[in-house]
């Protein structure tokens, strides 16, 4: 086992950038992502990231740029937050569209207004149909090993999608933990040279991004989305690969102390783990308890999550956001589409917690669960219930 | 687990202060966490930052509520803020004070367990400066089992390059001077 190294978790993030020899970076700062790409122009002055790393006056012109260094055979990555991502809205709709495998660290903060840089998952939520596949992490190491995997499979040629690898802002992107680091042979045994299928070049050229008439856009979105829903093809093939190499495995949908349990409580990033010390406590009372984790946000893994509903009387689904004026939480909106149809399928609470950087404790994970049993019991019609909040 | 909550004012490094005892804890084999209050940051206004050393891996990412250990490297904030919300009734209050224990028992009613250096003055002499947060850890580890002083020597040096060697020096006095007091 590699020795753990205590180090801040965006620091961890930028040394798999680093470790990944990416190309270009371009990048402009936002808080809670700033010390990724802060430290990224420091391996970049020092010489041991041998990068472009092109600072730009906006998110919007970020995007842009990783569109044309991506579009040149660039292996390309940036980082953003919040209203930066929200900035390069009409951006992020057309890499994918143009099949570049950009990769993008999401340090995921509250949209405006009332104006927060603290953390929820608004901002990735307000980009959920823009194409890109999307990844949560739980914790620093998961932040290092999946930033590395997001760059073999956005260049997969089956795939050549963007990848955004999302993680909680200031509540895992400022905290010092222990990491175990791959040095650069291991990287480079796992992840091979960017080979683009199509780039720019002025000595053989291609057009990009070009008109789609009514006669081919159907077409082309069609291909767009069966391209993204078959990647999860190649996330599983890369995971089972890492795991292999390195003894660390991912899975789209993970769960944990889940067998037998009755009720299960949903969620996606770093609360995950104050949910498992939930989930401990719960069990330890007798309850039949357990934690499923979406891993994978986009292409959405249904048929995994559908995999494992088989004892389950109850799911309580956690989003960290709020869909305005919509029946409930987006993840939990998702997950009641995706088990509608199913025979037995579990009564399905909606909670939006954790809104705008406020905890959710180990014992607003217990409320929830005891929410949840009761509102199953009378399967009570809801739209989503809101935990923590002073009405 | 040990939960440590360090308080200070804006600037004067609290938030390195835990780093570095969650740096020297993971170098010694442990797992620990640290991080700030997060916000903007506001030099000259209270702040706190967090800690946590374990033998085991840590999975709770919430703020600390219930702190083993309270760590107060400005004495300034123990009129405004109350240092001891929390803290657990066999924790440790770790206080920058050239006050004796016996009088700052008296003026703020704390009845947990105690310890007290004059960090200020030490780092006055050391590092020509009131910035306390190595001299206090330096406390902190005497007063509470969370690594060996020792470990905090390579962390500090990675950290503070050619002004190392005085903040060093302010650790290890600190680690010799504080007293403390059990209850």
């Amino acid at each position: 086992m590699a020795k753990r190294v205590g180090i801040e978790v965006s620091l961890a993030i930028s040394e798999a950038v680093k470790l990944a020899k990416v190309d270009a970076v371009a990048a402009y700062p936002i808080t809670p992502q700033t010390h990724i790409v802060e430290h990224l122009s420091e391996l970049v002055a020092e010489g041991e990231l041998d990068a472009a790393f092109i600072p730009v006056e906006s998110e919007h012109s970020a995007m842009s740029v990783c569109a044309g260094t991506s579009a040149a055979g660039a292996r390309t990555y940036t980082a953003t937050s919040s209203q930066g991502l929200a900035l390069m809205n009409e951006i992020l709709f057309i890499i994918p569209a143009l099949r570049l495998p950009v990769v993008m660290t999401i340090a995921n903060r509250a949209l405006s207004g009332p104006i927060s840089i603290w953390n929820d998952h608004s901002d990735i939520m307000s980009v959920r149909d823009t194409g890109w596949i999307a990844i949560f992490v739980e914790n620093g190491q998961e932040a290092f090993d999946l930033t590395l995997q997001s760059f073999k499979i956005a260049e997969d040629h089956r795939v050549l999608l963007p990848i955004s690898v999302n993680l909680d802002g200031f509540t895992l992107s400022h905290v010092i933990e222990p990491h175990e680091f791959l040095d650069q042979d291991e990287v480079d045994r796992f992840l091979p040279e960017y080979k683009p299928a199509v780039q720019l070049n002025p000595d053989d050229p291609v057009s990009m991004g070009t008109v789609g008439v009514p006669e081919i856009y159907a077409e082309a979105k069609k291909c767009q989305d069966e391209v993204l829903k078959g990647s999860i093809k190649v996330v599983k093939e890369v995971f089972a690969e890492f795991a292999e190499m390195f003894g660390r495995e991912y899975k789209v949908v993970e769960t944990y102390r889940a067998e037998g349990a009755e009720t299960l409580l949903m969620t996606m990033g770093s609360v995950s783990e104050t949910a498992m010390e939930a989930i401990d406590k719960m069990q330890e009372a007798g309850r039949k308890v357990g934690l499923i984790r979406l891993r994978l946000w986009r292409p959405f893994p249904a048929d995994d999550l559908r995999a494992e509903m088989g004892s389950v009387k109850t799911l309580a689904v956690i989003d960290r956001a709020v869909s305005f004026g919509g029946a409930g939480g987006p993840v939990a909106g998702e997950v009641r589409s995706a088990l509608y149809n199913v025979d037995d399928s579990p009564y399905i609470a909606s909670f939006i917690a954790g809104l705008g950087g406020r905890d959710i404790t180990v014992d607003d994970f217990i409320e929830m669960v005891d929410q949840a049993e009761a509102m199953a019991k009378v399967n009570e019609i809801h739209e989503y219930k809101m935990i923590g909040v002073r009405e | 687990m040990i939960e440590v909550r360090v308080h200070g004012r804006g600037g004067q490094g609290g938030v390195t202060s835990a780093e570095m005892l969650a740096i020297a804890a993971i170098n010694e084999g442990k797992f620990a966490q640290a991080f700030p209050s997060f916000g903007p940051e506001r030099r000259g206004a209270p702040v706190v930052a967090f800690a946590r050393v374990s033998e085991k891996r840590i999975r709770n990412r919430t703020k600390v509520y219930t702190p083993d250990v309270v760590m107060v490297l400005d004495p300034s904030v123990l009129s405004i803020v109350d240092v001891t919300e929390g803290l657990k009734s066999d924790g440790m209050l770790v206080i920058n004070s050239a006050k004796s224990i016996a009088d700052l028992r008296t003026e703020f009613g704390f009845k947990t367990s105690l310890a007290r250096v004059d960090a200020t003055h030490i780092a006055l002499q050391e590092l020509g400066l009131p910035i306390t947060n190595t001299t206090m850890l330096g406390a902190a580890v005497k007063a509470a089992e969370l690594v060996p002083v020792e470990a905090l020597v390579g962390p500090l040096e990675a950290r503070f390059g050619r002004i190392a060697a005085k903040n060093i020096k302010a650790l290890r006095r600190a680690y010799a001077e504080t007293e403390i007091e059990l209850v």
